[in-house]
């Protein structure tokens, strides 16, 4: 998501510099950290050290997510019971859990399956949430009071036991549980693009596009929405850190993800009949990592709002 | 001689800013007696507003007094402690700011604020709050007591709020106000009565009073003496009226050239005059362009509490009738709340009339829904200049794509290949330099921003510019170009303006006529020099001497 943004940016800005002759000429009169996205970037992140701690730690789970499975020392199914239960060494990092598997090559191998799990739910709640929230609040009337009752209606479950529910009844698999933690995440994508899009549609900027022949969906979409960008990007990485809460909850009491595929919840949910016998390392390292990503994704909002924020462009 | 009951000596302020220091004003003299009025004038950016808020400390974490002295009645401001500032402030030395509705706390009634006041610095206990609350709010001539004290603050209209902040400032009997902006956003009717209420407890109570403002004109009016300031120095002080005679700087020379008289005209608003201007005005054939006949809108007022919405409605705009005819300029003035927007709004056709007919060139574009009128030919033949420069600009956009959106979304030839002319020609003719072209909104100044407003409405050639208050948000001298700009597109387009504005002084210099406005009918209508010399209406008479005026 993170790389989405800034290739938006190139993009952006490379229209802006049709002409040589004139990009030049704001070289000279403009601030250095106009001229170049990259620039721009680091600019927003080194005032930040918080930001670029988030941002690194994030590129560094995408980076373990994506090679993890080709350098991970030892096969994260196979398992050895001659070697179960032993406790971190230099050969297993992480130890060995009750089937001799090896607990560092598990978590990593996992780190691919929970990613995607909330990377694919929150798209889809915020595809689905921000589209319904900018409909009610941008033309009002009924599309708010049925979008609104909507959300509500959502909200009035538990959202647990509401996902749990729906994965029993479509079915145990990882597309149910995406589509589960998706749901239960739409309501608060609604409520925040409405907020922002009943603010923002009393600027006059939206009256001069409409003036210049915009309609009013095409003003939604292209005026009004972007505006919304840093409060929505605050929710996205928040959502994100829930979806591998719940993703994890869920295979923790055995819905969704199944043994004996590598999955951080799993892994604290078998660990978990292990700590009464002094194998903590079971739980103890599958559950920091996961406690790791989701502090990365609340750190990460910030971030991103400062990135997608044109009044940080200095 | 006596010490002066304010001195400000050598003052200077710095903030510490990511970008280093900034020396915001330096080298400040100010001698203020009892019973002064004292004006800082200057333009945004002055430093009018830190100078005076350094007198109450209230420099933020990042600002501090780098060197000088304040002395208040012997006491010494410039490096207060806490406890000395507590009693000081709001006791001997309070404030009223710019904007009234957002000063005073919007969940609290306004007559618990005024008793903490009291009770703050014990001048009541509870038992007598009550009593005295009335009594402050008679002394802001608030008949309404009851009705005030029970309400919230955004029942109440603005000048009744900066009504309360001034019962607020003298709740404790201070005996140094410092008025900043106090009656900008507010109609020049309510300012003039609040200006008339300071005034007179300058007199009553030998108040001194620091005036912060922008208005040259509300200065010569009301204050003693005159501090123009001009990016963080004192340009020029003077004890008396001959500054505004025979200004000595060339600041404020500028300023008062650039401050809209009762006689002044658009091309001697500047030192330097666009050839176009000198050129003598053309005569205007009387050919029909836009005919109102019989607006209504009205809106339907919700009830408080219940499911539906009913009865209540509300007339915004009721009965409206005028001409414009091409190339031709009219006023449209009234107080904020006549439905001088709203019927612009109509006639741009971004809200739906309830009544009556809005005949463009003899077509009635009233029928068609504001929905599709987008698509439309007449889109094009109708723009608008709106009032917040910064709000009507997307911040999103660079000014290259605000000045192009228009002519991609309506020009029907239009060629990739001359977007960059053609954006380019429209910058050149609204004196935006080109090297700002790729810049967001917040990294113009105001007047570059009013600029790139104009370019994007002119920029398809539009028969009809709407100008909703374009210069309230600009500094005077800012003003005057953009006032300028204005009349010397029309002289050389052939433009036609519908120009709504609450200051008629600024309305004159490019209407040939006037419409007076309120409560939503028009109360007076006729050429520009009749309506300003010989005023029928009783509400055009009072708008008039409401202006402050510069002496002539």
């Amino acid at each position: 998501m993170g790389d989405l943004l800034l290739n938006k940016k190139v993009v952006r800005n490379t229209d802006t510099k049709l002409d040589p002759e004139l990009s030049q000429h704001s070289q000279n009169s403009a601030t250095p950290e106009q001229h170049d996205w990259r620039q721009q970037t680091w600019y927003i992140l080194s005032q930040n050290p918080i930001s670029m701690f988030s941002i690194v730690l994030f590129l560094i789970f995408i980076l373990v997510g994506i090679t993890g499975p080709f350098w991970v020392p030892f096969d994260p199914i196979a398992s050895d019971t001659s070697i179960a239960l032993q406790a971190p060494s230099f050969l297993h990092l992480f130890g060995t859990d009750h089937l001799g598997r090896d607990v560092f090559s598990r978590v990593v191998v996992a780190t691919r399956l929970d990613l995607w799990i909330a990377l694919s739910a929150v798209s889809i709640s915020a595809l689905v949430g921000t589209s319904l929230g900018c409909l009610a609040g941008y033309f009002g009337g009924w599309y708010d009071r049925i979008i609104g009752r909507i959300a509500d209606t959502i909200l009035a479950f538990p959202l647990f036991v509401l996902a749990m529910g729906i994965v029993a009844v479509l079915g145990n698999s990882l597309t149910n549980v995406i589509y589960a933690t998706a749901l239960i995440n739409i309501p608060f994508f609604i409520r925040v693009a409405r907020a922002e899009v009943t603010i923002q549609r009393n600027h006059q900027y939206v009256q001069a596009a409409l003036l210049s022949g915009n309609t009013h969906l095409r003003t939604l979409v292209f005026h009004i929405f972007p505006n919304c960008l840093p409060a929505l990007m605050v929710q996205m990485s928040l959502n994100m850190g829930w979806a591998i809460l719940n993703a994890a909850g869920l295979s923790f009491i055995g819905l969704g993800v199944r043994p004996p595929v590598a999955e951080w919840g799993i892994m604290v949910a078998e660990g978990a009949n292990y700590i009464i016998s002094g194998e903590w390392w079971l739980v103890l390292f599958p559950g920091l990592i996961l406690m790791l990503a989701v502090f990365c994704f609340n750190l990460l909002g910030d971030a991103l709002r400062d990135l997608v924020d044109p009044q940080k462009r200095t | 001689m006596a010490k002066p009951f304010l001195q400000i000596k050598n003052l200077a302020v710095d903030f510490a800013t990511r970008r280093g220091v900034v020396h915001a004003v330096d080298d400040i003299n100010i001698n203020l007696n009892k019973g002064e009025v004292i004006a800082i004038v200057g333009e945004s950016g002055s430093g009018k507003s830190v100078t005076a808020y350094s007198i109450l400390n209230l420099l933020g974490n990042n600002g501090k007094i780098a060197k000088g002295s304040i002395t208040f009645d012997g006491m010494n401001l410039e490096n207060p402690s806490a406890s000395l500032l507590k009693d000081i402030r709001g006791r001997e030395i309070a404030m009223i700011f710019q904007n009234p509705m957002s000063t005073l706390n919007p969940i609290r009634k306004v007559g618990d604020q005024l008793s903490d006041m009291l009770r703050q610095h014990a001048q009541a206990t509870n038992q007598t709050a009550p009593r005295k609350v009335i009594e402050l709010l008679h002394k802001v001539e608030i008949q309404d007591t009851r009705r005030v004290t029970n309400a919230y603050p955004f029942e109440l209209s603005g000048g009744m709020c900066q009504r309360v902040m001034i019962a607020l400032a003298l709740a404790c009997n201070s005996r140094l106000l410092i008025a900043d902006e106090p009656t900008t956003g507010l109609d020049v009717t309510t300012q003039k009565s609040i200006m008339d209420l300071i005034m007179g407890l300058v007199k009553h109570r030998n108040l001194a009073v620091i005036l912060i403002t922008h208005d040259l004109g509300m200065a010569y009016q009301y204050c003693d003496k005159f501090v123009v300031m001009e990016k963080g120095q004192v340009v020029e002080a003077c004890d008396d009226h001959s500054l505004f005679t025979s200004p000595q700087h060339s600041y404020t020379k500028k300023l008062l050239a650039a401050t809209p008289g009762i006689s002044s005209k658009v091309e001697h608003l500047t030192p330097t005059v666009p050839v176009e201007l000198s050129k003598p005005a053309v005569e205007i054939e009387k050919k029909e362009l836009l005919k109102v006949e019989g607006l209504v809108k009205t809106y339907i007022l919700k009830s408080q509490g219940g499911f539906k919405s009913q009865g209540n409605t509300f007339n915004a705009v009721d009965g409206v009738n005028f001409t414009i005819y091409q190339g031709e300029c009219v006023g449209l003035v009234g107080e904020s709340g006549c439905g001088k927007s709203t019927t612009s709004r109509l006639i741009a056709r971004l809200e739906q009339p309830s009544e009556g007919r809005i005949l463009f060139l003899g077509e009635d574009i009233g029928q068609v829904s504001d929905r599709d009128f987008i698509r439309s030919p007449r889109r094009k033949d109708i723009q608008m200049v709106f009032q917040d420069p910064t709000g009507s600009l997307n911040p999103r956009h660079s000014a290259f794509q605000l000045i192009s959106e228009p002519i991609l979304r309506l020009q029907k030839d239009f060629n990739k290949a001359n977007l960059k002319d053609q954006v380019y020609q429209l910058a050149e003719k609204v004196g935006l330099p080109l090297e700002l072209i790729y810049r967001l909104p917040h990294q113009l100044s105001g007047g570059q921003k009013a600029r790139v407003g104009i370019a994007r409405a002119i920029a398809l050639n539009p028969k009809l510019l709407i100008l909703d208050e374009p210069t309230s948000a600009l500094d005077v001298s800012v003003q005057a170009i953009v006032l300028q700009l204005l009349e010397h597109l029309r002289r050389e387009h052939n433009l036609s303006y519908l120009f709504v504005s609450h200051d008629l002084n600024v309305v004159r210099m490019l209407s040939q006529r006037i419409l007076v406005m309120q409560s939503g009918k028009i109360v007076e209508s006729g050429e520009t020099a009749e309506v300003m010399s010989k005023p029928k209406h009783l509400f055009t008479k009072t708008l008039l001497a409401a202006i402050p005026q510069l002496a002539s």
